[in-house]
């Protein structure tokens, strides 16, 4: 009894699977929709839809209905193409292109053919434009030096050799902290935040990082806050009036955020474009 | 009197500049596609940029050439409104037909329009889509096969027709931008009579 019983949904899957493929092959070759007969196919769903117990049948029952919905769709845009201006006898047409020479055919498309006209000049304001532009391009060798870089795995870095690379001033860490947080309170004067990239941002890639790491104290020792949206994958800073102490029974989460090259010169670019 | 003599003139000379930057933004391709959007022309001449097309149309018209506009909806709107002049697409086009000889003179072979006429016709009676392997079958009964695949290749580029991954056929940007259709397929019947009489 469960071994036909197993025979009659394996067999009623293949049905399923049948009629997918059937409207899959009218969609595809854009055949005529009406081949089709969706009442039929209508009727085989109803009568295997209770069989179904798993997951995957149900699936498969989903997208046999889908198909059918297409089918129905092309027989909707059908019967609209047929009630247009434009429909002839596809036969007639075909027909009527085999049966005329080339040089009539020609004719008849000219007759319902108007090009595009386009202009391409070149004026003396765009060449002058263009040679300052000329002029003004370093060459490849030294643009291509000035943002080439070497990649290596990430390490740590202490205060002293971030000194010596010149990334951080031998000024006293606080006083370069409270300057930056005056900063960052000005830039968010407006919105009272503003886009992580937005503050630490800058022109040349070593300032940025310099920005990143003195930024990252700031968050820690409660001079800012961070707002981060992770659907949008948008960052802003907050700064707080004053800073504030870390409390006791709020754990604190380390966020690491990534201050690649590219990232800062997806972010350069972007801005230029803004 | 010599107050509204000043108001006409400068409402002339209003009108005259936005005529030339909308004739420049036509003429001049700016990116993979010629012509420009009628959101583009608003931004750049104002919401009454309808009006500024059609005073640009009837000067165009004097030299042959005229204003089309393509809407996004496959029947063109009777009386378009401001939100669907936005999404068409404007272009400049020749007003009248080419002969034979001119067509020649603008880079096409005799044949090649025909297979492009052929094409386009067939697609259209097909409800806007055909297989590709159709198509060839129908162009090699009339051009050599070798000639036939350069030909859609070259028509799909142009933006004349599109094809999908599927090896389906449709109409591109080009052939709805230049190509009456219903006079086209009339032409095409009206041929057909003519011969069979």
């Amino acid at each position: 009894m469960a071994r036909e019983k197993r025979k009659a949904i394996r067999e009623a899957r293949d049905e399923l699977r049948r009629i997918i493929e059937l409207c899959k092959s009218v969609e595809a070759k854009s055949l005529d929709p009406y081949v089709v007969d969706v009442e039929d196919l209508i009727k085989v769903i109803r009568e295997y839809f209770p069989s179904w117990r798993n997951i995957e049948d149900l699936c498969l029952d989903t997208e046999a209905l889908s198909h059918i919905a297409s089918i129905v769709k092309m027989q909707s845009d059908w019967v609209k193409h047929r009630a247009t201006t434009l429909y002839r006898d596809p036969f007639l047409i075909e027909e009527k292109i085999r049966s005329l020479p080339m040089e009539e055919l020609a004719e008849i498309f000219l007759g319902s053919w108007r090009p595009i006209v386009e202009l391409e000049q070149l004026t003396i304001g765009s060449l002058r434009g263009a040679l300052k532009y000329w002029s003004d391009l370093l060459p490849l060798s030294e643009r291509w030096r000035k943002t080439g870089y070497v990649k290596s795995e990430p390490q740590m870095v202490t205060r002293e050799e971030m000194i010596k690379e010149g990334v951080l001033s031998g000024e006293a860490f606080t006083a370069e902290l409270e300057k930056m947080w005056r900063e960052l309170k000005e830039a968010a004067s407006k919105r009272g935040k503003i886009r992580y990239w937005d503050f630490i941002g800058s022109d040349t890639y070593e300032e940025t990082v310099r920005r990143a790491y003195l930024t990252s104290f700031l968050v820690t020792y409660g001079y800012a806050r961070l707002e981060i949206h992770h659907l949008k994958e948008e960052i802003f800073i907050l700064p707080n009036d004053k800073p504030s102490p870390k409390e006791e029974n709020i754990e604190s989460i380390s966020f690491p955020i990534p201050i690649s090259f590219e990232e800062w010169k997806r972010w350069k670019e972007k801005r230029g474009e803004g | 009197m010599e107050r509204k003599a000043r108001r006409r003139l400068s409402k002339k000379s209003y009108y005259a500049s936005r005529i030339k930057k909308v004739a420049r933004l036509l003429f001049y391709r700016r990116h993979t596609l010629p012509g420009a959007k009628g959101w583009e022309l608003r931004r750049r001449v104002g919401s009454d940029y309808p009006k500024i097309i059609k005073l640009l149309d009837e000067y165009l018209g004097k030299i042959g050439l005229k204003v089309k506009v393509v809407f996004e909806e496959a029947n063109p709107p009777e009386n378009p409104t401001l939100e669907q002049y936005d999404k068409a697409r404007f272009y400049v086009t020749l007003r009248e037909d080419l002969t034979t000889d001119e067509a020649k003179l603008v880079g096409w072979r005799i044949d090649d329009l025909a297979a492009l006429c052929a094409s386009i016709a067939y697609i259209i009676s097909k409800g806007g889509k055909a297989q590709r392997k159709e198509l060839e079958k129908l162009l090699e009964n009339k051009i050599p096969g070798w000639r036939v695949d350069i030909n859609l290749n070259r028509f799909v580029r142009l933006g004349y027709l599109m094809e999908d991954d599927n090896e389906q056929m449709y109409l591109g940007w080009r052939a709805r931008a230049e190509v009456d259709q219903k006079k086209l397929i009339d032409l095409l019947l009206e041929t057909e009579t003519k011969t069979s009489v």
